[in-house]
């Protein structure tokens, strides 16, 4: 277990405007400063405007990131699998669908599940609904966009946020009445200029943070509604999110259009490593169990592990046959295992270790959207275009 | 998926292609189902299932049609003959398939045999009759025109294009329930113009990769025993046999823990701080050794970090009277650098002034009170105690389905506790038609 190294100053005086503020550590002239999250904003628009195009700024960033590969190369002398070759094969697995909820309406495009490990909530086209899967209890809301894709629940289970084509991230306190109209209670949290792609309470339900399509993640205080951090990097729409299992607790990865996934430091708002080796956009991100590592499912019809601590790519799980990109990623408890939802209606089971696949699930008839392993790992749903949500067990 | 076509097409390793009959005439270069499932097996060293799979995709997408039943649109693993549609009207050329043209295409239909249309065909014909009957006479026009000059064509060659041009347009107008595959979901912006951002060279540990690779197999052989996915559980998986045992025997209040449970507590001290049971060991350890104050002065932090943005300056202040100031009834140890830096912080307080403490604290626990605390009697005892569950096989009697009862609803653990116990956690019994079980 290595602890955290990146150690930056991460709030006090600024060094430009001297106000006590959360800083981003940036570089000008190669000297390290650190400014307020606004500094950096002026600045930046200065910049342009004293001459430099954008044209130049982004050779500068072609220049940085042609040093950091090199550098990255320098450090490369063995593959995952080469490691991994001493690890005994799995066997094949079967896996069964158990169960198949059939409620939905419409195209299943996002589910959580609930850390009482038994019940989750998931989203469609309309309705929002959280079931107790053994027995199929439910509570339906109706939402007043038409694309749902990002809900999740809280770690308490007492309350749901979810969000979509709304620009917002809403959330629901759950209660046992089933006639109590839900959608009464609702309270808007986060605000966005497009569409919201991902939500995640931090580890209590008193913080949101979200992914949307304008390009930006965002930490929200869901009492008040406050906007508590913002994270800008992305250059093109934000996809997917996934907090880090660490014990300080304080990163996430997002991945998005631009084919690239960023490692963010929740206290400063600021970039800290960022990784670009997908030919696609990046649809789903999600952490190793260890928190040293992040898989990434992608249009590109891979996935790929990235190393947080090599700061590089891996691994690649692909096939020739596979030609649909990947839409959804998950690990298995012990990290052996990853299950990757694909458009073209198949799950594929990977061996992270090895890199070679050991199943292969046709359960669905349309895209695979979202692919869930439950927090205690004895199952992981599955949801789909077509209407169903189905869970497998081995 | 044109990668894959283009390599069936290869003249040397592509698929055989051979002439077919239709009817009276002959079908040039025209392959049957079972060829293509085949040569996919053979080229990329995958089963029949996903063969037939992918083939089918093709099919769908419009890269093969079959000619026999052109609005059947899979792939059968037989005779049926395939071709290969041309690359003009390929779906990732994304033409605009226009109103206008499918007008002139149903015009044509029309005008070539009279109630050929199928139904739906006529409403669209009909509808598209109304809205773009300025340009009727154009569309009419058209269809005439391009009758006429296929009728100069060979007759293989005409049912050639007819079939072409009918297997694009099922797909661009799919009749009604049919899927519609070209749906992609909300449009996605992608790369924008402007690229302003800050590229940060981190700190690394140079260290080389085979130091990080390795962990990762060590940390997957370490939690193998604890993958239900892989190792299966005991008593048994809930999902399986609908036996919730599992579930209870892992419950945050049991009084007596698994074996596996107590054993994963070894495995870091986050594990053991994560599960509330773990943390009510440390804490009873701790109470032992009189530096339990580290463990609430950690637990204090985090709600701080964790609460409402409101409640922040309150919680400060409360963690400053109980563990922080000079003579404090649970004064925590710390060094007088970080301890003068947080007091310093204290004037001002927000989420993270208690960090750089709690991070000390926690780094003191983990490195000294937490490997004392695996070496001790209590976890030895907890440990030699602990229930190593026994299996349940699955009920002989397949008919005699257990009841399904519902858990208790966190919610419904918050609202007891302010309401005292009021509501009870309802039983249903399962909804047979929303289930299926295997």
């Amino acid at each position: 277990m290595c602890d955290q190294t990146f150690v930056a100053i991460t709030f006090g005086p600024c060094d430009s405007c001297s106000q006590n503020k959360p800083l981003m550590n940036i570089y000008l002239q190669n000297e390290p400063v650190n400014y307020c999250s606004l500094c950096v904003e002026l600045m930046a628009c200065q910049g342009l405007a004293k001459g430099e195009t954008v044209s130049t700024l982004r050779a500068e960033s072609e220049n940085l990131k042609a040093k950091l590969e090199e550098e990255r190369a320098k450090l490369h002398d063995v593959e995952l699998h080469q490691v991994a070759e001493k690890v005994e094969t799995l066997g094949q697995f079967v896996i069964k669908t158990r169960r198949t909820l059939k409620g939905h309406g419409n195209k299943v495009l996002c589910m959580d599940w609930c850390r009482d490990k038994r019940r989750m909530v998931s989203s469609s086209q309309v309705i929002m609904r959280s079931a107790a899967v053994c027995v199929l209890q439910e509570h339906a809301v109706t939402m007043p966009c038409t694309w749902v894709m990002a809900c999740a629940y809280a770690p308490s289970g007492c309350v749901i946020a979810c969000g979509g084509l709304d620009n917002k991230c809403s959330v629901y306190p759950l209660s046992l009445d089933k006639n109590e109209n839900l959608a009464a209670k609702k309270k808007s949290v986060a605000m966005h200029t497009n569409y919201l792609s991902a939500c995640s309470f931090t580890n209590s339900d008193m913080q949101l943070l979200t992914s949307s399509g304008d390009g930006t993640c965002a930490l929200w205080d869901v009492e008040s509604g406050q906007l508590l951090q913002s994270f800008h990097g992305h250059s093109a729409d934000v996809l997917s999110l996934d907090l880090a299992p660490s014990e300080t607790g304080n990163t996430f990865v997002s991945g998005g259009c631009d084919k690239k996934a960023n490692v963010w430091d929740m206290r400063s708002g600021q970039n800290i490593q960022s990784f670009e080796t997908h030919e696609s956009d990046i649809n789903s991100v999600k952490y190793y169990p260890s928190g040293d590592a992040f898989a990434t499912g992608s249009d590109d019809a891979t996935c790929r592990l990235y190393d947080l601590r090599a700061d590089r790519e891996v691994a690649i799980y692909s096939k020739e046959s596979i030609i649909f990109g990947a839409s959804s990623v998950d690990f298995s408890l012990s990290g052996r295992l990853l299950f990757a939802g694909y458009n073209d209606y198949n799950i594929n089971v990977w061996d992270v270790l090895k890199g070679t696949r050991v199943a292969i699930l046709f359960g669905h008839e349309n895209r695979v959207s979202t692919v869930r392993v439950s927090p205690d790992g004895t199952a992981f749903c599955s949801g789909s275009w077509d209407n169903t949500l189905d869970f497998n067990p081995v | 998926m044109e990668r894959v076509i283009v390599s069936m097409q290869d003249p040397d390793m592509g698929m055989k292609m051979r002439n077919q009959r239709l009817l009276i005439t002959v079908i040039p270069h025209a392959m049957t189902g079972r060829d293509i499932v085949d040569w996919l097996i053979q080229k990329y060293t995958i089963t029949e299932e996903e063969a037939l799979h992918i083939g089918n995709f093709l099919v769908k997408y419009g890269y093969i049609y079959p000619l026999k039943e052109p609005r059947n649109l899979c792939l059968k693993q037989d005779e049926t003959p395939y071709r290969f549609q041309t690359p003009y009207y390929w779906t990732s050329t994304r033409w605009p398939a226009s109103e206008l043209d499918y007008a002139i295409y149903l015009a044509k239909k029309n005008i070539r045999k009279q109630g050929e249309l199928i139904e739906y065909e006529k409403e669209c014909y009909n509808a598209l009759h109304k809205r773009i009957n300025h340009t009727w006479d154009f569309v009419v026009m058209q269809a005439r025109e391009q009758l006429r000059a296929s009728k100069q064509r060979r007759k293989a060659d005409r049912i050639v294009l007819e079939c072409q041009e009918q297997a694009y347009w099922l797909i661009n107008r799919p009749p009604p329930g049919v899927m519609d595959i070209l749906e992609q979901g909300p449009d996605r912006r992608n790369v924008s113009d402007v690229m302003l951002y800050m590229w940060c060279l981190p700190l690394k540990n140079k260290l080389c990769m085979f130091v990080w690779v390795c962990s990762f197999v060590k940390y997957c052989e370490q939690y193998q025993d604890h993958d239900p996915i892989m190792q299966g559980c005991l008593p048994s998986n809930p999902w399986i046999t609908d036996d919730i045992m599992y579930w209870n025997m892992n419950s945050e209040t049991v009084t007596m823990p698994t074996k596996l449970r107590v054993e994963r507590w070894s495995f870091s001290f986050m594990e053991l701080l994560n599960d509330p049971l773990g943390r009510k060991e440390l804490l009873t350890y701790l109470e032992k050794e009189f530096s339990a104050e580290n463990l609430c002065f950690w637990q204090a932090c985090e709600e701080v970090r964790h609460g409402e943005a409101s409640k922040i300056a309150a919680k400060v202040d409360e963690v400053y009277k109980q563990f922080l100031a000079p003579g404090a009834s649970r004064w925590v140890n710390i060094d007088s650098k970080t301890m003068e830096k947080t007091l310093e912080g204290i004037k001002h307080p927000h989420r993270f002034v208690l960090d750089d403490a709690q991070m000390h604290i926690y780094f003191l626990m983990k490195k000294d009170s937490y490997p004392r605390y695996l070496k001790s009697e209590l976890y030895k005892n907890l440990l030699a105690k602990a229930i190593v569950p026994q299996e349940t096989k699955k009920s002989v009697f397949p008919f005699m389905r257990r009841q399904r009862h519902s858990s208790p609803s966190p919610a419904l653990v918050t609202q007891t506790a302010e309401d005292n116990g009021k509501a009870k956690p309802s039983a249903a019994k399962a909804n047979a038609g929303t289930a299926s079980q295997i």
